[in-house]
Protein backbone atom coordinates (compact mmCIF):
# COMPACT_ATOMS: atom_id res chain seq x y z
CA UNK A 1 0.00 0.00 0.00
CA UNK A 2 2.89 2.57 0.86
CA UNK A 3 4.65 1.26 -1.80
CA UNK A 4 1.71 2.51 -4.95
CA UNK A 5 1.36 5.52 -2.43
CA UNK A 6 4.97 6.23 -3.24
CA UNK A 7 4.36 5.52 -6.86
CA UNK A 8 1.08 7.77 -7.16
CA UNK A 9 2.60 10.71 -5.25
CA UNK A 10 5.40 11.46 -7.21
CA UNK A 11 4.03 11.04 -10.59
CA UNK A 12 1.19 13.08 -9.74
CA UNK A 13 3.30 15.34 -7.98
CA UNK A 14 5.22 16.12 -10.95
CA UNK A 15 2.26 17.03 -12.94
CA UNK A 16 0.35 18.79 -9.79
CA UNK A 17 3.23 21.15 -8.99
CA UNK A 18 2.70 22.34 -13.12
CA UNK A 19 -0.53 22.58 -12.51
CA UNK A 20 0.24 25.07 -9.24
CA UNK A 21 2.74 27.26 -11.77
CA UNK A 22 0.25 27.60 -14.40
CA UNK A 23 -2.47 28.24 -11.62
CA UNK A 24 0.11 31.33 -10.17
CA UNK A 25 1.28 32.54 -13.36
CA UNK A 26 -2.74 32.95 -14.86
CA UNK A 27 -3.54 34.33 -11.60
CA UNK A 28 -5.83 37.82 -12.52
CA UNK A 29 -7.07 36.38 -15.84
CA UNK A 30 -10.66 35.64 -16.30
CA UNK A 31 -11.36 32.40 -17.86
CA UNK A 32 -8.41 30.69 -16.53
CA UNK A 33 -10.54 28.08 -14.14
CA UNK A 34 -12.28 26.61 -17.79
CA UNK A 35 -9.07 26.47 -19.58
CA UNK A 36 -6.94 24.53 -15.98
CA UNK A 37 -10.20 22.16 -16.12
CA UNK A 38 -9.84 21.66 -19.69
CA UNK A 39 -6.07 20.85 -20.10
CA UNK A 40 -6.48 18.56 -16.77
CA UNK A 41 -9.51 16.92 -18.73
CA UNK A 42 -7.78 16.53 -21.63
CA UNK A 43 -4.50 15.54 -19.78
CA UNK A 44 -6.71 12.58 -18.13
CA UNK A 45 -8.31 11.79 -21.47
CA UNK A 46 -4.96 11.48 -23.34
CA UNK A 47 -3.18 9.79 -20.71
CA UNK A 48 -5.61 6.80 -20.70
CA UNK A 49 -5.36 6.93 -24.36
CA UNK A 50 -1.48 6.73 -24.61
CA UNK A 51 -1.95 3.62 -21.63
CA UNK A 52 -3.86 1.77 -24.28
CA UNK A 53 -1.54 2.47 -27.04
CA UNK A 54 1.26 1.82 -24.58
CA UNK A 55 2.24 -1.39 -26.80
CA UNK A 56 1.77 0.38 -30.28
CA UNK A 57 3.93 3.20 -29.20
CA UNK A 58 6.56 1.25 -27.55
CA UNK A 59 6.91 -0.65 -30.58
CA UNK A 60 6.68 1.88 -33.10
CA UNK A 61 10.10 3.35 -34.82
CA UNK A 62 12.29 0.22 -33.58
CA UNK A 63 11.69 0.51 -30.29
CA UNK A 64 12.16 4.12 -29.76
CA UNK A 65 8.33 4.83 -30.67
CA UNK A 66 8.05 6.22 -26.91
CA UNK A 67 11.24 7.98 -26.49
CA UNK A 68 9.95 10.51 -29.83
CA UNK A 69 6.54 10.77 -28.71
CA UNK A 70 7.67 11.94 -24.91
CA UNK A 71 10.13 14.28 -26.73
CA UNK A 72 7.59 15.37 -29.23
CA UNK A 73 4.50 16.55 -26.27
CA UNK A 74 7.75 18.18 -24.08
CA UNK A 75 8.56 20.28 -27.23
CA UNK A 76 5.39 21.21 -27.64
CA UNK A 77 4.94 22.43 -24.26
CA UNK A 78 8.59 24.29 -24.29
CA UNK A 79 7.08 25.76 -27.29
CA UNK A 80 3.70 27.16 -25.70
CA UNK A 81 5.55 28.34 -22.44
CA UNK A 82 8.33 30.67 -24.32
CA UNK A 83 5.07 31.85 -26.28
CA UNK A 84 3.13 32.16 -22.82
CA UNK A 85 6.89 34.07 -21.88
CA UNK A 86 5.95 36.81 -24.68
CA UNK A 87 2.71 37.42 -24.10
CA UNK A 88 3.15 38.22 -20.80
CA UNK A 89 6.38 40.44 -21.65
CA UNK A 90 4.11 42.53 -23.69
CA UNK A 91 0.88 42.45 -21.84
CA UNK A 92 2.15 41.42 -18.42
CA UNK A 93 2.40 45.09 -16.87
CA UNK A 94 -0.87 46.16 -17.94
CA UNK A 95 -2.69 43.03 -16.40
CA UNK A 96 -0.63 43.25 -13.54
CA UNK A 97 -1.80 46.89 -13.58
CA UNK A 98 -5.44 46.07 -14.27
CA UNK A 99 -5.70 43.44 -12.16
CA UNK A 100 -4.32 45.54 -9.54
CA UNK A 101 -6.05 48.90 -10.03
CA UNK A 102 -10.16 46.97 -10.33
CA UNK A 103 -9.28 43.96 -7.71
CA UNK A 104 -10.68 41.65 -10.55
CA UNK A 105 -10.26 39.48 -13.69
CA UNK A 106 -8.51 41.03 -16.67
CA UNK A 107 -10.54 39.70 -19.81
CA UNK A 108 -7.92 39.15 -23.33
CA UNK A 109 -5.60 36.84 -21.95
CA UNK A 110 -7.55 33.62 -24.03
CA UNK A 111 -4.59 33.09 -26.17
CA UNK A 112 -1.89 32.86 -23.35
CA UNK A 113 -4.46 30.84 -21.28
CA UNK A 114 -4.77 28.38 -24.09
CA UNK A 115 -1.16 27.70 -24.56
CA UNK A 116 -1.39 27.23 -20.34
CA UNK A 117 -3.57 24.52 -20.67
CA UNK A 118 -1.44 22.93 -23.43
CA UNK A 119 1.00 22.72 -21.09
CA UNK A 120 -1.07 21.43 -18.43
CA UNK A 121 -2.17 18.57 -20.50
CA UNK A 122 0.84 17.84 -21.80
CA UNK A 123 1.84 16.91 -18.23
CA UNK A 124 -0.64 15.22 -16.70
CA UNK A 125 -0.69 13.08 -19.83
CA UNK A 126 3.03 12.59 -19.48
CA UNK A 127 3.13 11.46 -15.95
CA UNK A 128 -0.78 10.17 -16.05
CA UNK A 129 0.13 7.63 -18.57
CA UNK A 130 2.35 5.68 -16.42
CA UNK A 131 0.00 5.97 -13.60
CA UNK A 132 -2.85 4.08 -15.93
CA UNK A 133 -0.65 1.86 -16.59
CA UNK A 134 0.49 0.99 -12.89
CA UNK A 135 -2.95 1.39 -11.32
CA UNK A 136 -4.04 -1.07 -14.39
CA UNK A 137 -1.85 -3.84 -13.64
CA UNK A 138 -2.86 -3.64 -9.86
CA UNK A 139 -6.66 -3.78 -11.02
CA UNK A 140 -6.12 -6.85 -12.95
CA UNK A 141 -3.41 -8.66 -11.11
CA UNK A 142 -4.95 -11.20 -8.03
CA UNK A 143 -3.51 -12.06 -4.93
CA UNK A 144 -2.13 -9.25 -3.94
CA UNK A 145 -4.56 -7.69 -2.45
CA UNK A 146 -5.44 -5.12 -5.13
CA UNK A 147 -7.87 -3.06 -3.17
CA UNK A 148 -5.14 -2.27 -0.63
CA UNK A 149 -2.86 -0.87 -3.33
CA UNK A 150 -5.88 0.88 -5.33
CA UNK A 151 -6.30 2.95 -1.67
CA UNK A 152 -2.26 3.34 -1.42
CA UNK A 153 -2.83 5.02 -4.83
CA UNK A 154 -6.16 7.43 -4.28
CA UNK A 155 -4.10 8.33 -0.92
CA UNK A 156 -1.28 9.09 -3.09
CA UNK A 157 -3.54 11.19 -5.70
CA UNK A 158 -4.78 13.47 -2.68
CA UNK A 159 -1.93 13.97 -0.73
CA UNK A 160 0.11 15.07 -3.99
CA UNK A 161 -2.71 17.30 -5.12
CA UNK A 162 -2.52 18.76 -1.36
CA UNK A 163 1.00 19.50 -2.39
CA UNK A 164 0.62 20.90 -5.48
CA UNK A 165 -2.26 23.20 -4.06
CA UNK A 166 0.17 24.30 -0.87
CA UNK A 167 2.46 25.49 -3.71
CA UNK A 168 -0.44 27.75 -5.64
CA UNK A 169 -1.30 28.97 -2.26
CA UNK A 170 2.37 29.66 -1.29
CA UNK A 171 2.92 31.59 -4.89
CA UNK A 172 -0.31 33.48 -4.63
CA UNK A 173 0.40 34.97 -1.09
CA UNK A 174 3.33 36.82 -3.04
CA UNK A 175 2.54 40.41 -3.17
CA UNK A 176 1.26 41.37 -6.89
CA UNK A 177 3.89 43.14 -8.14
CA UNK A 178 6.32 40.52 -7.42
CA UNK A 179 4.20 37.64 -8.50
CA UNK A 180 4.65 37.53 -12.05
CA UNK A 181 8.21 38.07 -11.39
CA UNK A 182 8.63 34.91 -9.87
CA UNK A 183 5.95 32.87 -12.28
CA UNK A 184 8.00 34.10 -14.85
CA UNK A 185 10.81 33.17 -13.81
CA UNK A 186 9.12 29.63 -12.80
CA UNK A 187 7.46 29.47 -16.40
CA UNK A 188 11.01 30.03 -17.95
CA UNK A 189 13.22 27.28 -15.44
CA UNK A 190 9.81 24.68 -16.47
CA UNK A 191 10.15 25.45 -19.99
CA UNK A 192 14.09 25.05 -19.76
CA UNK A 193 13.67 21.42 -17.72
CA UNK A 194 11.30 20.09 -19.94
CA UNK A 195 13.94 20.70 -22.87
CA UNK A 196 16.59 19.57 -21.58
CA UNK A 197 14.24 16.61 -20.93
CA UNK A 198 13.41 15.85 -24.45
CA UNK A 199 17.14 16.04 -25.06
CA UNK A 200 17.96 13.51 -22.52
CA UNK A 201 15.23 11.24 -24.03
CA UNK A 202 16.49 11.65 -27.56
CA UNK A 203 19.79 11.16 -26.29
CA UNK A 204 18.79 7.38 -24.58
CA UNK A 205 16.84 6.71 -27.96
CA UNK A 206 20.41 7.32 -29.37
CA UNK A 207 18.86 9.30 -31.27
CA UNK A 208 20.63 12.45 -30.13
CA UNK A 209 24.51 12.50 -29.16
CA UNK A 210 24.47 12.37 -25.11
CA UNK A 211 27.88 14.58 -25.24
CA UNK A 212 28.45 12.72 -21.79
CA UNK A 213 26.39 10.53 -20.34
CA UNK A 214 26.75 12.39 -16.61
CA UNK A 215 28.55 15.70 -16.80
CA UNK A 216 28.41 16.12 -13.19
CA UNK A 217 26.58 13.99 -10.01
CA UNK A 218 24.69 16.08 -7.18
CA UNK A 219 22.92 12.95 -5.69
CA UNK A 220 25.22 13.15 -2.40
CA UNK A 221 23.02 16.44 -2.28
CA UNK A 222 19.84 15.91 -3.46
CA UNK A 223 18.56 12.43 -4.79
CA UNK A 224 16.64 11.70 -8.00
CA UNK A 225 14.60 9.37 -5.97
CA UNK A 226 13.68 11.59 -2.88
CA UNK A 227 10.32 13.45 -3.32
CA UNK A 228 11.99 16.73 -3.40
CA UNK A 229 13.77 15.59 -5.97
CA UNK A 230 11.16 15.12 -7.87
CA UNK A 231 9.56 17.53 -7.50
CA UNK A 232 12.65 19.76 -8.51
CA UNK A 233 12.57 17.53 -11.41
CA UNK A 234 9.19 18.83 -12.22
CA UNK A 235 9.82 22.34 -11.21
CA UNK A 236 13.23 22.87 -12.93
CA UNK A 237 14.34 20.10 -14.56
CA UNK A 238 16.46 18.80 -12.01
CA UNK A 239 18.62 16.05 -12.59
CA UNK A 240 21.36 15.00 -10.14
CA UNK A 241 23.37 13.32 -13.18
CA UNK A 242 22.52 15.74 -16.43
CA UNK A 243 23.93 14.26 -19.29
CA UNK A 244 25.83 17.31 -21.90
CA UNK A 245 23.02 17.66 -24.05
CA UNK A 246 20.38 17.98 -21.74
CA UNK A 247 23.00 20.86 -20.31
CA UNK A 248 23.09 21.98 -23.59
CA UNK A 249 19.45 22.45 -24.02
CA UNK A 250 18.51 23.50 -20.79
CA UNK A 251 20.90 26.92 -20.97
CA UNK A 252 20.10 27.39 -24.60
CA UNK A 253 16.54 27.17 -23.92
CA UNK A 254 16.54 29.44 -21.54
CA UNK A 255 18.65 32.17 -23.18
CA UNK A 256 15.80 31.94 -26.35
CA UNK A 257 13.12 32.95 -23.71
CA UNK A 258 15.23 35.12 -22.04
CA UNK A 259 16.22 36.83 -25.14
CA UNK A 260 12.55 36.68 -26.63
CA UNK A 261 11.00 38.10 -23.93
CA UNK A 262 13.31 41.30 -24.23
CA UNK A 263 12.60 41.51 -27.56
CA UNK A 264 9.09 41.48 -26.79
CA UNK A 265 9.22 44.38 -24.46
CA UNK A 266 12.71 45.89 -25.00
CA UNK A 267 11.70 50.00 -23.39
CA UNK A 268 12.88 47.86 -20.36
CA UNK A 269 15.72 46.70 -20.52
CA UNK A 270 17.33 48.80 -18.59
CA UNK A 271 15.39 48.05 -15.71
CA UNK A 272 14.65 44.35 -16.50
CA UNK A 273 14.56 42.25 -13.48
CA UNK A 274 13.11 38.67 -14.97
CA UNK A 275 11.62 37.56 -18.49
CA UNK A 276 8.54 39.22 -18.97
CA UNK A 277 8.40 41.00 -15.54
CA UNK A 278 6.42 43.90 -14.79
CA UNK A 279 8.77 46.78 -16.17
CA UNK A 280 7.44 49.48 -13.09
CA UNK A 281 5.88 48.05 -9.44
CA UNK A 282 2.36 48.07 -10.08
CA UNK A 283 1.94 50.16 -7.17
CA UNK A 284 3.96 53.19 -9.37
CA UNK A 285 1.38 52.18 -11.69
CA UNK A 286 -1.55 52.96 -9.41
CA UNK B 1 40.17 -24.18 -1.99
CA UNK B 2 37.97 -26.03 -5.03
CA UNK B 3 35.12 -24.88 -4.28
CA UNK B 4 36.34 -21.38 -3.90
CA UNK B 5 37.82 -21.70 -7.63
CA UNK B 6 34.56 -23.80 -8.42
CA UNK B 7 32.35 -20.84 -7.18
CA UNK B 8 35.01 -17.95 -8.91
CA UNK B 9 34.27 -19.83 -12.19
CA UNK B 10 30.09 -20.14 -12.15
CA UNK B 11 30.14 -16.40 -11.48
CA UNK B 12 30.42 -15.32 -14.70
CA UNK B 13 28.11 -18.15 -15.81
CA UNK B 14 25.69 -17.21 -13.42
CA UNK B 15 25.92 -13.51 -14.14
CA UNK B 16 25.81 -14.61 -17.36
CA UNK B 17 28.22 -12.13 -20.06
CA UNK B 18 26.96 -13.51 -23.52
CA UNK B 19 27.02 -10.69 -25.67
CA UNK B 20 26.09 -10.83 -29.26
CA UNK B 21 26.57 -7.53 -31.57
CA UNK B 22 26.20 -5.61 -28.50
CA UNK B 23 22.88 -6.63 -27.68
CA UNK B 24 22.00 -8.12 -24.19
CA UNK B 25 19.45 -9.83 -22.99
CA UNK B 26 16.70 -9.18 -19.62
CA UNK B 27 13.73 -11.01 -19.05
CA UNK B 28 10.93 -9.93 -16.44
CA UNK B 29 8.59 -12.70 -15.37
CA UNK B 30 6.80 -12.65 -12.44
CA UNK B 31 7.60 -9.51 -11.68
CA UNK B 32 11.79 -10.22 -11.48
CA UNK B 33 14.16 -9.62 -13.69
CA UNK B 34 16.42 -12.65 -15.43
CA UNK B 35 19.38 -12.53 -14.73
CA UNK B 36 19.17 -9.71 -12.20
CA UNK B 37 22.83 -9.44 -12.48
CA UNK B 38 24.50 -8.68 -15.89
CA UNK B 39 28.04 -7.99 -17.00
CA UNK B 40 28.42 -5.38 -19.54
CA UNK B 41 30.98 -3.76 -21.28
CA UNK B 42 32.66 -0.41 -20.20
CA UNK B 43 33.53 1.73 -22.73
CA UNK B 44 31.31 0.88 -25.16
CA UNK B 45 27.98 1.74 -26.70
CA UNK B 46 25.09 -1.62 -26.19
CA UNK B 47 21.82 -2.43 -26.69
CA UNK B 48 19.82 -4.14 -23.64
CA UNK B 49 16.50 -5.31 -24.98
CA UNK B 50 14.49 -6.01 -21.95
CA UNK B 51 11.24 -8.89 -23.11
CA UNK B 52 8.62 -8.36 -20.40
CA UNK B 53 6.54 -11.95 -20.32
CA UNK B 54 4.57 -10.64 -17.47
CA UNK B 55 0.73 -9.90 -18.07
CA UNK B 56 1.10 -6.54 -17.21
CA UNK B 57 3.70 -3.80 -18.20
CA UNK B 58 6.35 -2.44 -16.23
CA UNK B 59 8.69 0.24 -16.69
CA UNK B 60 12.64 -0.11 -16.51
CA UNK B 61 13.71 2.53 -14.47
CA UNK B 62 17.69 3.52 -13.52
CA UNK B 63 18.89 6.58 -11.81
CA UNK B 64 22.20 5.78 -11.65
CA UNK B 65 21.71 5.11 -15.84
CA UNK B 66 19.42 7.61 -16.55
CA UNK B 67 17.04 5.51 -18.21
CA UNK B 68 13.19 5.49 -17.53
CA UNK B 69 10.71 3.55 -20.19
CA UNK B 70 7.80 1.17 -20.14
CA UNK B 71 7.81 -2.10 -21.44
CA UNK B 72 4.23 -3.43 -22.45
CA UNK B 73 3.26 -7.05 -21.22
CA UNK B 74 4.77 -9.38 -24.25
CA UNK B 75 6.82 -7.20 -25.43
CA UNK B 76 10.82 -6.47 -25.69
CA UNK B 77 11.88 -2.88 -25.73
CA UNK B 78 15.66 -2.10 -26.14
CA UNK B 79 17.35 0.35 -23.93
CA UNK B 80 20.41 1.74 -25.24
CA UNK B 81 23.07 1.94 -22.86
CA UNK B 82 26.93 3.11 -22.46
CA UNK B 83 29.78 4.05 -22.76
CA UNK B 84 29.72 3.11 -18.81
CA UNK B 85 32.21 3.90 -16.28
CA UNK B 86 33.83 0.51 -14.61
CA UNK B 87 31.49 0.03 -11.64
CA UNK B 88 27.77 -1.19 -10.78
CA UNK B 89 24.44 0.06 -11.89
CA UNK B 90 21.00 -1.09 -10.15
CA UNK B 91 17.83 -0.63 -12.23
CA UNK B 92 14.26 -1.84 -11.04
CA UNK B 93 10.98 -2.17 -11.77
CA UNK B 94 8.83 0.93 -11.42
CA UNK B 95 5.84 -1.00 -10.68
CA UNK B 96 6.73 -3.59 -8.58
CA UNK B 97 10.00 -2.27 -6.87
CA UNK B 98 10.04 -4.89 -4.17
CA UNK B 99 10.68 -7.71 -6.80
CA UNK B 100 11.88 -6.26 -9.65
CA UNK B 101 15.67 -5.55 -9.09
CA UNK B 102 18.69 -5.87 -11.53
CA UNK B 103 22.25 -4.50 -11.38
CA UNK B 104 24.66 -4.19 -14.19
CA UNK B 105 28.00 -4.76 -13.57
CA UNK B 106 29.94 -2.85 -16.18
CA UNK B 107 33.50 -4.48 -16.58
Amino acid sequence: MLASMLIVFREVLEAGLIVGIVLAASEGVAGRGFWVAAGIGAGVLGASTVAAFASAIAGALQGVGQEVFTAAILMVAVCMLGWHSTWMAKHGREMAAQFSAMGRAVKGGDKSLMALAIVVAVAILREGSEVVLFLYGIAVSSGEGPARLLIGGVFGLVLAGFVSYLLYRGLVAIPLRYLFTVTNWLIALLAAGMAGQAASVLASADILPSWGDHLWNTSFLLRDDSWIGSAFHALVGYSARPSGVQVVAYVGTLAIIVALTKLANPGRASQSRSPGAPARPVSEIR
Amino acid sequence: MLRVLLMAAAIPLMAGSAMADGELHVTIKDHKFQPDRLEVPSGAKFKLLVKNEDSTAEEFESFELNREKVVPPGQEIPVFLGPLDKGEYSYFGDFHQDTAKGVLIAK
